[in-house]
Parts: C-alpha cells; structure tokens; sequence
C-alpha cells in the first residue's frame, strides 16, 4: 500500500483513534469516578475530572461490602470451572481430531447446538434441576453449570489445534515406546499450547463475568460471585458509584489484561475454523 | 457446519484416518463420555425440564406435577402485556445485529490497515468485550444520569440542553439506548470475526486488482466482500443468538421496567417465573423463546443459502 502522509491517511489515522476513544472512554469515566470524594459525585454541576483524587476509594470498599467473599467465590468458581473445562475437553478434542467413529457426526451436531442454548433462555429449568439436586447456593452447581456452557468452544477450539498437528509426530513417539495418553501429554499437548491458554483464559473469563445463572441461584450473600454482588451497590437514592467502580476496575483490568495476551488466537477459536 | 469444516480442513490426512482409524462408538465412550455426561447434565436435562414444565401447572417451589396440557399456551396468548414485548423484541433484534454488522464491516477494514498505534486502537476494542456486561451497563448507567452523568455535562455546556434529560428514565428514549450499549458490547467480537476473514484473505489477488487498474472500493466491493461472505454469516448467527438472549443489559439499566416498557421477551420470561411466579406462562414464553431463535437462524441461513453445503 502507498506510505506518506496524505490528507486520506490522516483522515484514516484519525478516524481510528476516534473510534478507540469511543471504546475505552467508559472504562475511563469508570475510572475517574472510582477516585471521586462523594461530595464531587453527587455535585451540581458534576464535573469531568476528579478535582480530588480520592485513592483510598479503593482501601475502604474493602470494609464498605463484603467484596473479598465475591472475588473469594469469583476465584473459585471460574478456576474450577476452567479445569473441568480442560479435564474434560481435552480427550473429547482428541479423539475426535484423531478418529472416525460412529455418531461423531451426530456429537460434533450436539457439541454445537449447545452454543444455541443460552442459560438464560433456560433458566427456569436450571434452577430447578439445581434445586432437584438441593444445590442451591453451592459452589459446586455454578462450576458446574459454567463449564456446561463453556465446553462447547473448549472442544471446537482445541480439535482445531490438535487436527493441525501431524498424527506422525505421535507415532514416532509411539515407536519409541510412549503410550497413546503419554503420547498426547509429552508430545501433543506442549504443542498444542496456544490453544490450551487460549481455551483456559477464555473459559476464565467467560466464568468470571457470568451473570444470569449466578443471580438466579446464588441467593446468600457471601457467596455471589461479583458480578452478582456489585448490583447491590445499586440502591434507589444513595449508590456508592465511587465504591461500585473502584470494585468494578478491580474486577475488570485482570480480564482485559488477559483478553489482550490472547488476542491472536481468540477469533481463530471463537469461529472453529469456519471462516476459512 | 461443524463436521464438514473440521474434516475439510484437512483432507489428506482425514483419507488417512479413514483407513487405519475407524473405530466403535463404545471405544470412544472413554474419551467423549464425559464431555457428552456435562452436556446432558447441563444443558439436555434443563431443556425436557423447561418443555415438561411448560405443559404442567406448577409453581416455582411446588413439586406437584399435574399436566394441563397446552393451558400455559393458551394464558400467555391470552396475556395482552406480551404483544408489545414481541413487536420490542423483534426491533431488538434485527436493529441491533443490522447496526452491529453495518458499524463492524468499516471498523474492521479499517484497523485491518497499518498505521501508527494499530495495536492500541485494537486492544481498546478488546474493553467492552472483556468487561462483565453487566459492569460495561453500569458505566453506561452512570454516563446517562441525569444529574451527575458526562453525557448530559457535556450536552449542556455544549448548550444543546439546557435542563437535564432523564435519558433512562423516559421509555422513549431508554430503549433506544439499551439497544446502544448492546451494539456498544457486541461491535468488538463482531469485527474481530471480520478482521479475521480479512486477514485470510490472500494479499496476491489484491495484488493483481490494483496492478489491473481496480480502485480500491472496487477491490472491496468485488473481491473482499464476497470473501469476507463466510466471516459475515458466522458473526451474524453468533449476533442473532447472543442478541436474542441478552439479559443483563436490560436488567442492569432498567429492569424492562417501567412496567413491561423495556422488556423483551427474555427479561419478561425471566420476570414472569422470578418476580410474578407464573412458572406456566414463563416456561411456555422459554419453549416459544427457543423456537423463535430456531426459526431466525434457519430463516437467515436459508437465506444466505448456505444450507446446502455447511450443515
């Protein structure tokens, strides 16, 4: 393409930073709000910059709302999900990029349809399936029903992977004397390693912001998970804005830090290869 | 869609496979069971509780099964608060994967190009889709206010207003901007999908246009957009589900409320079950919920014509 500066190019240039600015300025806004004195917030006329910069915002919200039990329940709940996520589609990926098998078809169909059933859509029936169990309010139903819904991009992202790595390299460790699991763990999983990030930060991420299933089962207080707990900042006349937001950047800079070390891969894995 | 994607990829070594690596389902059970138990405990089993339930008079807590066949159907047509919600739900859907699509084609053209900062302008795409939805509303919230938010700031010393407007309290404007936001979160998956299927696409055809004379609107027009066909539909199948089924926007900023005014048909399944314990209406609203989205992704794929070579 043609270099130098043209009165087009800048018009490009510009136009994206533009754009840009339009993405991140909430995330901005949040920010400045976080670091605002409550008198500044609720002001008349309000103002666009912190006049004040108010740091220990980010001390107090700590004593203002049980914010360690969400993170607490926020960690637990997206780490173990992404393990059960990883334990159970790893094999599933592989045997279906390494062999035919009757109703693999018929599988691969389910695996996808998932995608089409959003919790939300079904969650009347989630909650009573988790009340059957008497599951209500535990852990161990969120992580579970998370990584329900997470499996299908797990299993579509690391089949890709896996169909892309030669079957020889494993046969000739096969020769050697590795057995077939051994040959997926000492040879074909450290290859396969991008898609295996790529699948443990998006289900973390998908896990960590999960809000539907959480609100709707997670009634006790010390086990909502934050995005459940932020919304009870949300009173009718006196929300702590400046609280909610410093909570909300605690929980957001994490994930987007991560999002942005996986950029390369994630479209590649959030279409399966269909776009090529 | 899936299988003949996964196998065309590719095909030497598929005809391979063929040969010396068919093997029975019941080998296979070790390695897909437990995948195929998480789906069925997850997601099967709520969907025959939702269609049972839809056909049963019961109430959230009660365990009393007693089948009244399609009564629950019958009271929701009957319910006059769901038509507005239905004629809202389909203005929902269309206007916000139409605008989405529409912003996300350029956008993705655009940060496709090289100039200084590229990488910046696309890790602030990546903010709205990392962020919790629900955070991403509340930050919307809170430039809306009326009193204490940027945007009206901003508009009044622009002197544009001059008394503060309640951009979410009034249901003729709330809408408009829920449905902003919902663009807002869905424009960067959407164009990454895009700039995907931008990037795939070979640097020598482009080559050889521009060498032949093409402008580069025509290079776009006749050679990348008709590439670009298989990213497009991906991105507005995944936009029409996601779209269909979103919640937390609208529950976040509004509640669907005042009254049903905000609702869509996801919101007002979820009130009618949780706030108003009308199990039978709201799982009869879930069934018809699900059947809607079949018929919209059925519809659009038949449209595309893509049904007959990808499923």
């Amino acid at each position: 393409m043609k270099k130098g500066v043209t009165p087009k190019r800048i018009a490009t240039v510009s136009g994206a930073y533009l754009i840009a600015w339009i993405f991140v300025y909430p995330y901005i806004n949040m920010f400045f709000t976080s670091v605002k004195t409550r008198d500044e917030i609720y002001a008349i006329p309000t103002t666009h910059f912190p006049k004040v910069w108010k740091w220990s915002n980010y001390v107090e919200v700590w004593r203002e709302a049980p914010i360690w039990g969400y993170v607490k329940t926020s960690l637990i709940v997206s780490i173990s999900a992404t393990l059960l996520v990883l334990a159970v589609s790893i094999p599933a990926a592989y045997f279906v990029s390494r062999y035919r098998f009757k109703f693999r078809g018929a599988f691969l169909l389910l695996v996808l349809a998932t995608q089409m059933f959003s919790p939300t859509a079904l969650i009347i029936g989630i909650f009573k399936e988790v009340d059957f169990f008497n599951l209500l309010n535990t852990y161990l139903a969120l992580i579970v029903l998370n990584a329900g819904f997470n499996l299908a991009f797990g299993i579509w992202l690391l089949a890709g992977f896996f169909s892309s790595i030669p079957v020889e390299i494993e046969e000739a460790a096969m020769i050697d004397g590795c057995s077939r699991v051994q040959a997926l763990r000492k040879v074909t999983l450290p290859i396969a390693l991008p898609g295996l990030v790529t699948a443990v930060i998006f289900t973390f991420v998908s896990a960590w912001n999960e809000f539907t299933i959480a609100l709707t089962i997670m009634s006790s207080v010390d086990k909502k998970p934050l995005p459940v707990g932020l919304t009870s900042f949300l009173g009718a006349y006196d929300t702590a804005w400046e609280y909610l937001f410093a909570t909300t950047m605690i929980a957001i800079v994490p994930v987007v830090i991560l999002f942005i070390m996986i950029e390369k891969y994630l479209v590649g894995g959030l279409t399966a290869g269909s776009v090529k | 869609m899936a299988t003949a994607t996964l196998s065309e990829t590719k095909p030497k070594r598929t005809k391979k496979l063929k040969v010396s690596h068919t093997v029975s389902f019941l080998s296979a059970l070790p390695w897909i069971g437990p995948a195929l138990f998480l789906i069925i405990l997850v997601v099967i089993w709520p969907v025959i509780i939702l269609v049972r339930t839809s056909f049963t008079d019961i109430s959230l807590a009660g365990s009393l099964l007693d089948f009244n066949g399609i009564q629950n159907y019958r009271d929701l047509i009957g319910n006059m608060d769901l038509y507005p919600v239905l004629r809202r739900t389909f203005f929902w859907v269309f206007g916000i994967v139409f605008f989405t699509i529409a912003l996300s084609l350029p956008l993705a053209q655009l940060i496709n190009q090289n100039f200084p900062g590229r990488r910046f302008v696309r890790w602030a795409l990546i903010f709205p889709w990392a962020a919790s939805v629900v955070m991403t509303s509340m930050i919307w919230s809170w430039i809306l206010d009326a009193y204490s938010g940027e945007l009206n700031l901003t508009l009044t010393q622009l002197g544009l207003i001059t008394e503060p407007v309640d951009w979410i309290g009034n249901p003729s404007t709330s809408f408009l901007f829920l449905m902003w936001v919902a663009i807002f979160v869905s424009i960067p998956f959407t164009t990454f999908v895009l700039l995907a299927g931008l990037q795939s696409i070979p640097n020598d055809i482009v080559e050889a246009a521009s060498v032949d004379g093409a402008s580069s609107w025509q290079i776009y027009r006749k050679i990348k957009f008709p590439l670009l066909r298989n990213s497009l539909l991906i991105a507005t199948i995944i936009n029409l589900i996601n779209v269909f089924n979103s919640f937390p926007i609208i529950w976040v900023m509004t509640k669907g409320g005042p009254g049903y005014d905000t609702d869509t048909t996801i919101t007002f399944a979820y009130k009618l079950a949780f706030i108003e314990g009308n199990m039978g209406q709201s799982t009869s609203l879930g069934v018809l919920n699900f059947v809607l989205i079949l018929i919209v992704v059925g519809f659009y794929l038949k449209a595309t014509k893509a049904t007959r070579t990808e499923v």
